[in-house]
């Protein structure tokens, strides 16, 4: 749709109304993963690895079995051979087959009458294991002396003579590099380290699966995506997915991590084995850090040529990134575009290798190897733009990508508002705001794509005139409250008087997750045009009604309307009025839209910081944080501020704290939020916001996504901040008090 | 002719060519006509990947229409969080 094109006022896109969902979730009413129960369910307990790497020798449930309660043991002798690909490594992870790849990789499950008698039996079943050689850090796997984990995995990319452990290789570029550094004043190459994170939801994963002998089944989980559990259980089970019917409870938090299974198959698989009784697993928040997806480690070497006046000639990257035990699952290929995105960079290069680690399979994390590649490049920048004495937003003005401009990774934007975010981050109080001693600020900018993908959406409209929407997308950010407000505005109707409901994988055709940023984005595009649909049927209702063409109604206000000089005079005709008789008229009336969503518009944010470091400590506190964040268009703007909120706060914890601490023998130890540092409510400022409209044209409300960018630019902000409130830079994360107090001290 | 743009990993298998024109007008046309001209490309195809056309990336649409003047670009696979 042309930008021209594209509606600006509105009645209820853009207004603050109460979420739908809000009251269920604060009177506790609202059903989580674990709320689920069924007559007669069983519960389920999972044996795991104690070793980072183990050939598994013998696995003996006769013990277990024998406890009077115990219905069912599952191991990877109960799963069906034969299977590649990712459905390879979904199998692999789900159950070790003869080899335990990370500590806490599962080794078998039982079933029994009661979660304590489960978890008595899981420590009843033996093991015997043969120690392996492990190799946790990402440089060092990426040795050519490192034991080689899994042999045999390198894919056609990987170039003859790479690393033993390396499993994938990314090069792209444009340009004259070489020319380009020729060109610059200042020239500077360092590497940045970033430790593996977890996605940290509160919920954790829990499910209740039932499945007879017949391969049909039932499952209760909570996800982000219910149609990505059904393909992947019956993939790793071998079943038919139609034959499954998944529904998703409400879901405390997912960021990625719930966009694909760790032990939903197990559940099926010991119901299937204890006759068909519906079995129950929940994970505690141990099994949850030790068994489900992190992000990758990174290490990155940067290298950029700039002039005086702070124009970038030129730029290479070459990254290391570790995924786990598992190929494919390193976010390489979104982290190398990300990493120049912002910048209009007329010579650049880009590698990167991905390598395995006896670590648990990462899964994606909000913007998945943006927030790396962004502390690496920004951080850069920002130390060049000091040594140069040039203010860090007026360099990434000078730089910044625009509309028309050729990306760091080919293609030519369209239109994107990275420079309406710079600007307004510079006109903002905060960045004027005055500092004190031990305090500094940093700034930097951060990109993620967006996504649409497939996205099936139905309208009815019921008999009092009110519309319930059905959408296969579960609400993580208040995707409901959005997707209401934008039904209401298209039919003219009450906020109040719609009802979103995520729905099971019976009523819809496949949907993607709620990930990729997508949920407002590709839901509304596709609930716009199953309302046309069911609008159109409204106005030929009316017609009917009037005596006249359908051509000649027009639906405005909430209502039918004669539209033209020959249309004859009638009163409008509400939507309640044509409800209420339909089924005298013709029949229910509804609308439908299925679409592979294209038209993301793609996204950018800047972020300013202000921090205080302890001399004394090396602890950083957050003074002032602001977020500035295109949103094409902001639905509900209360939700994208939320967005930007949660995304500042999670790279917060990213940046400072979080980290996962692995012994010398690879296991983890910090395995519950007491050690694995989550920023809490009183380690942040109120993080101010700013939303920038830039609207979309790919979508008929101008919508971008919102949910992945924040979590992009506080790293490098943070890191630059640090650095200039101590007068050191620290290149690895986390910048804990520890590691800053020592570089405080070694500065001297 | 649409000229589809390969990331340079890639040139290894499609000696040297770094952009390679074929008939297509649908994502899906020119993938199979990209294949059928370099058929080393099929497994990094068959894997996954995300076309960027006129500056919007593809997850995997193959039904998305191609003009002979769109801008075409493989690239890596995305996944989102």
């Amino acid at each position: 749709m042309p930008k021209d094109e594209l509606k600006t006022s509105f009645k209820w896109i853009g207004t603050r109304p109460d979420r739908p969902d809000g009251l269920d979730k604060v009177t506790g009413r609202a059903r989580y993963g674990a709320d689920f129960s069924l007559p007669n369910m069983l519960h389920a307990a999972v044996v795991r690895s104690p070793h980072a790497h183990a050939r598994i020798k013998k696995i003996d449930a006769s013990k277990a079995l024998a406890l009077d309660g115990v219905k069912a043991v599952v191991t990877r002798a109960d799963l069906p051979t034969g299977l590649s690909g990712e459905d390879l490594n979904l199998q692999d992870n789900t159950l070790a087959g003869d080899v335990a790849l990370y500590d806490g990789h599962a080794v078998a499950a039982v079933a029994a009458t009661s979660a304590l008698l489960a978890k008595d039996a899981a420590k009843l079943i033996e093991v015997e294991y043969e120690v392996l050689p492990h190799v946790i850090d990402v440089d060092d796997a990426f040795r050519a002396d490192a034991p080689v984990i899994r042999p045999g995995l390198a894919d056609h990319s990987v170039p003859k003579g790479a690393p033993g452990n390396v499993t994938r290789y990314i090069e792209f570029g444009h340009g004259d590099v070489a020319a380009g550094f020729a060109e610059a004043d200042l020239v500077r190459e360092e590497t940045y380290k970033t430790e593996a994170t977890h996605q940290g939801y509160i919920e954790p994963h829990a499910c209740v699966g039932q499945m007879g002998a017949d391969g049909k089944g039932e499952m209760w989980v909570c996800t982000q995506g219910q149609w990505y559990v059904r393909r992947m259980c019956a993939a790793v089970l071998g079943t038919e997915a139609s034959q499954l019917r998944v529904t998703p409870s409400e879901i405390g938090g997912g960021f990625g991590g719930k966009t694909t299974i760790f032990m939903e198959p197990l559940a099926l698989a010991l119901s299937r084995k204890a006759g068909g009784r519906p079995v129950k697993l929940v994970m505690s928040r141990s099994e949850v850090l030790r068994a489900t997806g992190p992000t990758a480690s990174a290490s990155m070497d940067v290298k950029i040529g700039m002039k005086k006046d702070g124009r970038i000639t030129a730029g290479t990257v070459s990254f290391r990134m570790q995924g786990g035990a598992f190929p494919g699952m390193s976010p390489i290929g979104e982290a190398l575009p990300c990493a120049f995105a912002c910048y209009d960079m007329p010579n650049v290069h880009h590698e990167a290798y991905e390598v395995l680690a006896n670590r648990p399979k990462a899964a994606a994390y909000r913007a998945p190897g943006s927030p790396m590649a962004a502390f690496a490049v920004e951080s850069l920048v920002d130390e060049m733009s000091r040594e140069l004495g040039l203010d860090p937003i007026d360099v990434r003005l000078t730089n910044g990508a625009k509309e028309g401009t050729k990306s760091s990774y080919g293609p030519k934007f369209n239109q994107i508002g990275l420079v309406e975010t710079l600007e307004a981050a510079k006109a903002h109080p905060n960045y004027a705001a005055p500092l004190g001693p031990n305090q500094g600020r940093g700034v930097a900018s951060g990109f993620w794509f967006n996504h649409g993908g497939e996205t099936s959406v139905s309208v009815a409209i019921g008999e009092d005139g009110t519309v319930q929407v059905s959408v296969g997308t579960p609400d993580i950010g208040g995707s409901r409250a959005s997707i209401a407000l934008m039904t209401a505005e298209t039919f003219g109707i009450d906020y109040d008087d719609v009802r979103v409901n995520v729905v099971e994988t019976g009523a819809l055709g496949v949907n993607e997750p709620t990930h990729g940023s997508r949920a407002t984005h590709s839901n509304g595009k596709a609930m716009y045009e199953a309302a046309g649909q069911a609008i159109r049927e409204l106005c030929k209702r009316a017609a009917a009604d009037w005596g006249i063409d359908a051509e000649a109604v027009e639906w405005a206000d909430g209502a039918a309307q004669p539209a033209g000089p020959n249309a004859g005079k009638f009163p409008p005709m509400s939507l309640r009025e044509i409800a209420g008789k339909m089924g005298s008229t013709g029949g229910p009336i509804s609308g439908h839209h299925e679409i592979t969503m294209g038209g993301v518009g793609a996204s950018f944010g800047t972020h300013v910081v202000d921090v205080e470091v302890d001399p004394e400590t090396g602890r950083t506190t957050i003074l002032r944080y602001l977020v500035v964040q295109d949103a094409g268009r902001a639905i509900h703007p209360a939700y994208v501020e939320g967005q930007y909120q949660g995304g500042a706060a999670q790279g917060i914890g990213w940046a400072l704290n979080e980290s996962y601490i692995y012994g010398k023998d690879g296991r983890l130890q910090n395995t519950v939020f007491l050690d694995y540092r989550i920023p809490v409510a009183s380690d942040l400022p109120m993080i101010d916001t700013v939303i920038v409209e830039v609207p979309n044209p790919g979508h008929p409300y101008g919508v971008r996504g919102v949910g992945e960018t924040g979590i992009t630019p506080p790293l490098p902000a943070i890191a630059s901040a640090v650095a200039a409130a101590t007068g050191v830079r620290l290149r690895e994360l986390p910048m804990s008090p520890p590691k800053v107090l020592a570089a405080i001290k070694a500065r001297g | 002719m649409v000229e589809v743009n390969l990331w340079s990993g890639l040139t290894r298998f499609t000696d040297g060519i770094a952009t390679v024109e074929v008939e297509g007008t649908t994502i899906g046309e020119v993938l199979d006509a990209l294949i059928a001209a370099h058929p080393d490309l099929k497994p990094f195809i068959d894997a996954g990947i995300s076309v960027a056309v006129d500056g919007e990336v593809i997850a995997k649409n193959r039904s998305a229409p191609v003009r002979p003047d769109s801008e075409v670009y493989l690239m890596q696979q995305l996944k989102g969080g």
